[in-house]
């Protein structure tokens, strides 16, 4: 490719979709920005850095009151400079303990963005996890989990790196449109400024919500901390030690299966869950 | 030949002196608007100069006098000069006192010229250099234009065919003079520091700095708030223009003596900053242009004549530019540990800290870009309401086994106890049990906040996050709006002074005590005894915000002198102290420099041959404890004193009544 069109390919930039979630301190528990949502955002912000052109639409589904506000203006205050697409977030409103996902699934579908960034799980409510998966499973776009970066968007592929256990990371090319979702291997975000949070503004579009009937059966309570499994290393030497913290698990009794059927693995995984006693 | 020639000059000089005034006065009228009295101002003038700047110029006698020959003989020579060479009055009367004036001013400038011999590294050099030729030229060059109107000189004697040489000579002399004295006074001479100096204290944004004929403390040193109703108005200092236009008219009023640079903590440790240039830059700011022609000590680290600016171009690069800078780094106003030891030592009264909070502010609030650890404190602060990010329930841990009375239970008391941050270091907690035990046995009636007490706003304020800052500051005056005390004791300077002078433009009013100071107290009032001194020599060290921020310097020598302590001082102590390096959220932000600034106060503390450093600070404790291989322990001032107490003699007791020190509101409650 000739390096001017190269140019011309990277201005034209892409359409990003954040979507950001009310957070809760871990130990206040007062709402704030989303740890992981904040980092989804800063990765957007560092990709329009590289890709000028690109725009980012960030977009939250729930409620609008007072504390809900302070936390997502927190977001938008992220934006440093003018005309870095944070002047506004769009709201689609609905009462607490809606079920979000169809709401996100019909303005997704509807505004097309080519790529959607999103925090893993959330802070608060239900947090399993599972909206990144649902939105994909909808919209029929796949996704990417654990992200550490985007290196570069051309020709409608992205180039992004995965972050697995200790350290690694995976290079993955991925035909937009694309979900990606964030945890805590993507970038810290940036420090968010009270004059653009203060700035910026909302563009509420209120939703037809069907109120989350199954959340509304179910018991909530406190998360007890787990009790973590002890990894007892012997080891002489410091570099023992390092190599038993850094170096991959070795396979002790492990399988790895690869050409199976969707059924062979599911049997394998059932197995594996019965033997550890999680599943009785 | 000189009759015709002088008025000329004179006016001349005069005529481009007020074309250049206009155009300075522009030049400052580019900044926000500022409410002064200007006739109330310009009324206080005289006092404000002969009181208030005397007193800090009077701490070098030898300046002190030089400056008052030279500027005094100035001032009447020039105006004596102005009507008997200016409009012709040649009264003998006239002639006569301004010979007495030109020479003092030649006295003077002599003085001027002496230490410009060997000037040291704080001065200035280029145009200053000249400066006391100049002043010279003109009162030789007046004197000698005067000797024929006294009749000292026959009249005809420069009036001659053959001394028009000498006269020329003699009329450029005095344009000479007249070029600095008049001409350069207004168009950015050296002599600018008297034209833009004389308005500035007559138009300063803190009128209130200044001592009264009644006798007022002259102490005005709480950061202004920014008023966040008005989303229209800047939040912080983004380009010169954004300043007031009397924080620019401050700005050029700088006579560049370096007394700031001299006792910068931070420029002494090497980092990116240098009040003096930092106040040159201000003005190179809004002059416009480059600071190539600065001719003082440079940043350290930062060649001078890379940085420019414009009254209406950002003062710190947006974006991190690889070529061309802006007019400051962020890291030189980061550098700051807001300690005013320049405010304290400026002769011409300019408040820098001001100036650099106000473009923190800008950098925090609007850029989102506080330094290092900056960003995480502030976090910490919004959700937590301390710096540290700890569980508020547990600001009480500490005292767990103390019992301690608290506020939600009592509602009224003598003395409430603001424990501060420190409540959640390990160090600080020591410092608290002793005051506690200290309270007890001077059966003061006190209670603490405990969990309702946030971080007093000091931290996120000095950081420019105004935002943080009101808030902590609104719920705190909340939670002590519901309960009723005569005073609030504290063992932390900066909640102290941000709660006595921060807090009153939020609508809160307090009467707040640092803990040294309530200590004293106690103990003239002889509800505490104390155990002889045993230990080895003992020196103090001044926090700032003790300090120079609200002029408690005798409080703890008394508390330590009561201990049986002789203080063996510092050089640099009382309000020549130098900083810990703790203020201004320095600690949070790091910025690298050649030395840290406690292993030099450390070094003051090792040459006062002192074993034990008295501290009354927990920011101070925790930078000075931080020293590695100090040659002094450092102990805070309750802990001396808790250390020392016995038990009072039984037949005390009786006769004096802790009822005679604090009046009570409340009956005693059973805890």
């Amino acid at each position: 490719m000739q390096p001017e069109q190269q140019q011309k390919q990277q201005k034209q930039g892409i359409d990003v979709t954040v979507l950001v979630s009310i957070g809760r301190h871990p130990i206040t528990g007062r709402a704030r920005r989303a740890e992981q949502d904040a980092r989804g955002l800063e990765l957007a912000l560092a990709m329009e850095a590289e890709l000028p052109g690109s725009r980012i639409n960030v977009l939250h589904a729930g409620s609008q009151d007072v504390d809900s506000e302070v936390a997502l203006r927190s977001y938008l205050g992220m934006a440093t400079g003018v005309g870095m697409g944070l002047e506004s977030m769009t709201l689609l409103e609905q009462p607490d303990g809606s079920d979000a996902i169809l709401p996100l699934v019909e303005h997704l579908a509807a505004t097309s963005p080519q790529l959607v960034i999103t925090g893993a799980r959330a802070e608060r409510g239900e947090g399993s996890g599972l909206l990144p998966y649902a939105l994909a499973e909808h919209l029929g776009w796949p996704l990417v989990n654990s992200l550490a970066s985007i290196e570069k968007v051309e020709n409608g592929v992205v180039t992004l790196l995965q972050a697995l256990p200790r350290g690694q990371r995976r290079r993955l090319k991925v035909r937009l449109p694309a979900i990606i979702s964030v945890d805590e291997a993507a970038p810290a975000a940036r420090q968010s400024a009270f004059g653009p949070a203060r700035r910026a503004t909302f563009s509420v579009s209120p939703t037809a919500s069907d109120a989350d009937s199954e959340l509304a059966q179910w018991h909530l309570s406190p998360a007890r901390k787990r009790p973590k499994r002890l990894k007892i290393i012997k080891s002489a030497s410091a570099r023992d030690r390092f190599k038993a913290a850094a170096s991959k698990a070795e396979g002790k009794g492990g399988q790895v299966l690869t050409d199976v059927t969707p059924e062979q693995g599911a049997e394998a995984i059932y197995k594996l869950l019965k033997e550890e006693d999680v599943l009785r | 030949m000189l009759d015709t020639l002088l008025p000329i000059l004179i006016f001349t000089a005069l005529a481009l002196a007020v074309i250049g005034a206009v155009r300075r006065i522009r030049l400052w009228r580019q900044g926000r608007p500022s409410r002064v009295n200007l006739l109330q101002g310009l009324m206080a003038l005289p006092r404000r100069y002969l009181v208030d700047l005397h007193h800090v110029v009077g701490r070098d006698k030898m300046i002190s006098n030089t400056h008052v020959a030279t500027a005094g003989g100035f001032v009447a020579a020039a105006v004596l000069m102005t009507l008997v060479h200016g409009l012709g009055i040649a009264k003998p009367l006239l002639g006569g006192l301004l010979l007495l004036a030109s020479t003092s001013m030649f006295v003077g400038s002599l003085f001027v010229a002496r230490r410009r011999l060997n000037p040291p590294a704080r001065l200035s050099k280029g145009p200053w250099m000249r400066l006391p030729k100049s002043l010279m030229a003109f009162s030789v060059g007046v004197f000698l234009i005067t000797l024929p109107t006294v009749g000292l000189l026959p009249e005809g004697l420069l009036e001659g065919g053959s001394s028009w040489l000498l006269a020329l000579v003699l009329a450029g002399v005095v344009a000479w003079g007249l070029g600095e004295m008049f001409f350069g006074m207004t168009w950015g001479g050296p002599m600018k520091h008297a034209f833009a100096g004389a308005l500035h204290l007559a138009f300063h944004r803190r009128a209130e700095r200044f001592s009264t004929k009644k006798g007022g403390t002259g102490r005005s040193t709480g950061l202004k708030a920014l008023n966040l109703e008005d989303e229209a108005a800047p939040l912080g200092v983004e380009k010169p223009a954004d300043f007031t236009w009397n924080q620019l008219l401050g700005f050029d009023a700088c006579v560049q003596c370096g007394r700031c640079e001299a006792v910068c903590p931070a420029f002494a440790a090497g980092q990116p900053l240098n009040p003096k240039k930092l106040i040159q830059d201000m003005v190179v700011g809004f002059a416009g242009g480059s600071d190539a022609g600065y001719t003082g000590s440079p940043y350290p680290g930062k060649p001078v004549g890379e940085h420019q600016g414009a009254p209406n171009t950002p003062i710190v690069a947006p974006v991190v530019m690889k070529e061309g800078k802006a007019l400051v780094d962020a890291e030189t106003l980061w550098s700051c540990t807001t300690c005013r030891a320049c405010v304290e030592e400026c002769p011409m009264m300019i408040e820098h800290v001001d100036a650099i909070v106000d473009m923190r502010r800008h950098l925090t609030l609007e850029r989102g870009k506080t330094p290092n650890k900056g960003a995480e404190v502030l976090d910490n602060l919004i959700a937590t309401d301390n710096p540290g990010g700890f569980d508020p329930g547990s600001r009480l841990n500490w005292a767990a086994d103390l019992n301690l009375p608290l506020m939600a239970d009592l509602k009224q008391v003598d003395v409430l106890l603001w424990l501060g941050d420190g409540a959640f270091d390990m160090r600080n907690q020591r410092t608290l049990r002793a005051l506690v035990k200290v309270l007890r046995a001077a059966e003061v009636d006190f209670a603490a906040l405990g969990a309702e007490e946030r971080d007093s706003g000091d931290v996120a304020r000095r950081l420019g996050d105004e935002a943080t800052f009101q808030t902590l500051a609104k719920r705190n005056i909340a939670t002590l709006d519901q309960y009723r005390f005569l005073q609030i004791v504290t063992c932390d300077p900066h909640s102290f002074h941000v709660l006595g002078n921060e807090y009153g433009e939020l609508g809160g009013h307090y009467q707040v005590r640092h803990h040294s100071t309530f200590i004293a107290e106690l103990y003239e009032a002889g509800r505490l005894t104390f155990a002889p001194w045993k230990g080895g020599s003992v020196t103090y060290h001044d926090p700032c915000y003790l300090g120079r921020y609200n002029g408690e310097y005798e409080a703890p020598r008394r508390v330590l002198k009561a201990l049986g302590i002789q203080v063996a001082e510092m050089e640099r102590s009382g309000f020549r102290s130098r900083c810990c390096g703790g203020g201004g959220g320095a600690p949070i932000t790091d910025i690298p420099g050649e030395r840290r600034i406690p292993d030099m106060r450390m070094n003051d503390v090792q040459q006062s041959g002192a074993e034990l450093v008295a501290v009354g600070c927990p920011q101070c404790t925790a930078m000075l404890e931080g020293v590695v291989d100090a040659s002094a322990e450092v102990r805070d001032i309750a802990e001396l004193v808790a250390d020392a107490l016995v038990e009072r003699p039984a037949d005390d007791v009786s006769g004096v009544s802790r009822r005679t020190v604090a009046a009570t509101t409340a009956e005693e409650v059973a805890l």
